[in-house]
């Protein structure tokens, strides 16, 4: 695979205010993801930690191309954490959920970044890969049935691509000419499986022509590529012009989960995409030389990064954790709460 | 009280609540144009349009899932299983995705399953299922099994206007074959709740859907021949299970017969014999049986499926069994 490619012949058409945005959403997340390791080591998050490092660029840069203004949404995968920040996502909510608290988006229902708000604009995923697809395919087709200028995007790995779910979700959404993009984010491996073992097709983006829809490929580790892919896609879904399929070629430079000691992963290769291709460093370079954006500039938003999450830290260690009976709450609208365990008691009426 | 077969009872609730609320729309394979396999969506094409009655791609999992995602947004789309067992071709995405959205994330996902279940029609092993009791084991869905004209509108209506996914399982062998008085007006029966088919007091039957006219037919003949009071209860829904109604029966005449369509070995006889046996033990006189089918995928010829099936004279012998013990 290669580690480069060519950068967008045009380029974004984004002020020098939202380029420092975009640069600031892919520190957050990952200096986010840096602070949620170190509570994981002290035990503080209880359950399973993704990372996204390396790949910041594929959720800043895409979800940039949505408009809040619109009320576009959009379906993370679990590497999508920056696309949730672009929405509002704030990162106290990230490290409540991560944390199991009770305060948290999911009450200390769902785990890692498994959390949705509708006003916002975002729906969390479930862990069977694909499947948020056809969720997406029917929220965008909500739109399409209500004539609404509202976009629907969707993230998806590699492995994915395999699944079922997403063959389904996708050729009904283009079927119906739902205002959905889809994005592949091809980091290389699913879990310890390589991209080889997944598919014969020589590049995910070709699968789009079995869909009768156009399907494009971008630099996933340039976040201006990224969000110039994403909003051609964007802009044609909200004129009527259906799904687009769209492949960002990024790396994968953690494990599955933190867990994941990458035995599986040839010598040399993370370190090659780290030194040669981390997307933040090269958007540093990119600002310096074609926007003047100094240095300082640059570490004054790392300095704001880091102290909003020293803040959101503080107040999410403090925060309590779910009241166990609350887990009997809110299974369904009706009835409000399931019975109170009254199979675990023998009772004579 | 017009009379109509169970079929047109399930159209006219459908065309009702889309009349009523343009939420609603309907969405599966061969509804449009052909009217479904069964006809049931027959005229609402020309009635609602293309975009409220959406013809599908062979595509369980992503007409479901586009389901929950329109339900998210408001609307609530009622799906069509072309026959009830490709249901489980959409399994994974209704257990894991629908039934969880309201308790991992707050969505509603107001959305109706719908299709034809059961057999006796000779359809063999992939269209005659009945795959309720896979279902009943998850939190978040409803079940809902309407018997007769009646109820299967009234609880089509409450299914579509409920906030939560209901599965409605149509029964294909009354669909045609059962006719009955429904309510004029805005007739909607209430999910969760028991239906008493026939009042007795020596011996309870407890049963849904097409094995409630068996039951009927089973207990006029014990009646006849054995001079027994027999009570049948209809459960109507089975998420949620009406414990009351069938402890109220199980008090009143101290015997339990479970009897269904779908399989033995955990259907959904078993957790109504656990309610049983912990809310109403004391008051049994016998053990609580159940007549069910087979435990064997369901055979064509139909000397070999009226074998697997659970018919009239067994639910006859069951009972006299228990009167008698």
């Amino acid at each position: 695979m290669a580690t480069t490619l060519s950068p967008p012949t045009v380029p974004a058409a984004l002020t020098r205010t939202q380029l420092l945005e975009l640069y600031y959403y892919m520190r957050l997340t990952r200096t986010l993801e840096e602070r949620l390791v170190a509570l994981y080591r002290q035990t503080k998050v209880v359950g399973g930690l993704f990372r996204s490092l390396g790949q910041e660029a594929v959720a800043v840069g895409s979800a940039y191309a949505l408009d809040r203004s619109k009320k576009d949404i959009l379906s993370p995968l679990i590497r999508n954490l920056g696309s949730m920040l672009v929405q509002g996502a704030r990162p106290l909510e990230i490290l409540l959920q991560y944390m199991a608290k009770g305060d948290s988006l999911s009450r200390g229902r769902e785990l890692n970044i498994h959390i949705g708000d509708l006003e916002r604009g975002f729906i969390g995923q479930i862990s069977h890969l694909g499947d948020m697809v056809p969720v997406m395919a029917g929220v965008t087709l909500s739109f399409k049935l209500r004539k609404q200028p509202r976009v629907g995007l969707v993230y998806v790995g590699d492995g994915a691509t395999s699944t079922g779910a997403f063959h389904e979700g996708i050729n009904f959404a283009a079927v119906q000419h739902c205002p959905l993009v889809v994005i592949v984010e091809n980091n290389g491996y699913a879990y310890s499986t390589p991209v080889g073992k997944q598919t014969a097709a020589e590049r995910l983006a070709d699968k789009a022509a079995g869909y009768g829809i156009p399907g494009l490929t971008a630099d996933g580790n340039d976040v201006l590529a990224v969000y110039d892919v994403t909003k051609e896609a964007v802009d044609r879904a909200r004129a009527g012009g259906g799904v687009t399929l769209i492949e960002l070629i990024t790396y994968r430079r953690k494990g599955h989960a933190e867990h994941d000691d990458q035995s599986y992963v040839p010598a040399g290769e993370i370190d090659r995409w780290a030194t040669e291709n981390d997307p933040l460093d090269r958007f540093v370079e990119r600002l310096a030389e074609s926007y003047a954006v100094d240095r300082s500039e640059v570490d004054a938003l790392d300095v704001r990064v880091r102290d909003e999450i020293d803040q959101a830290t503080a107040l999410a260690e403090q925060s309590p954790a779910p009241v166990s009976a609350e887990a009997l709450i809110g299974v369904y609208a009706d009835p409000p709460v399931m019975p109170v365990q009254w199979y675990r008691e023998r009772r004579h009426g | 009280m017009a009379e109509v077969t169970y079929l047109e009872a399930i159209r006219g609730g459908l065309v009702e609540e889309m009349e009523r609320d343009p939420n609603v729309f309907c969405l599966g394979e061969d509804i449009g144009i052909y009217g479904g396999a069964f006809k049931v969506t027959e005229g609402l094409l020309e009635r609602f349009g293309a975009d409220r009655v959406i013809d599908t791609p062979v595509s369980e999992t992503g007409f479901v899932g586009a389901a929950a995602g329109a339900a998210h947004m408001g609307m609530r789309p009622v799906c069509e299983m072309q026959f009830i067992d490709f249901v489980s071709c959409a399994y994974s995405i209704l257990t894991n995705y629908v039934a969880t959205a309201r308790y991992r994330s707050f969505l509603p996902c107001p959305m109706v399953v719908r299709g034809p279940s059961g057999g006796y029609v000779r359809g063999g092993p992939f269209h005659s299922q009945n795959p309720e009791a896979a279902f009943l084991h998850t939190p978040g869905l409803k079940l809902v099994c309407p018997a007769t004209p009646a109820d299967a509108k009234g609880l089509l209506k409450a299914a579509i206007r409920d906030d939560d996914p209901v599965l409605f399982f149509e029964h294909k062998y009354l669909y045609r074959r059962i006719r009955g008085a429904v309510p004029d007006g805005d007739h909607v029966v209430p999910l969760g709740k028991a239906r008493l088919a026939r009042e007795g007091k020596d011996l309870s039957i407890i049963t849904y859907a097409a094995s409630v006219w068996k039951s009927l037919e089973a207990a006029e003949i014990l009646e006849r021949e054995d001079g027994l009071s027999v009570e049948v209860v209809d459960l109507r829904t089975l998420l949620p299970m009406d414990d009351d109604a069938i402890v109220a029966s199980v008090k009143k005449t101290n015997r339990a017969l479970i009897v269904h369509e779908d399989t033995v070995t955990g259907g959904v006889g078993g957790e109504i014999i656990a309610r049983i046996n912990q809310l109403a033990f004391e008051w049994l006189d016998a053990p609580v049986r159940r007549v069910a089918a087979h435990d064997v995928p369901l055979p064509y010829a139909p000397a070999l499926e009226d074998f697997v099936l659970p018919q009239t004279d067994d639910i006859v012998a069951a009972a006299r069994w228990l009167a008698a013990y």
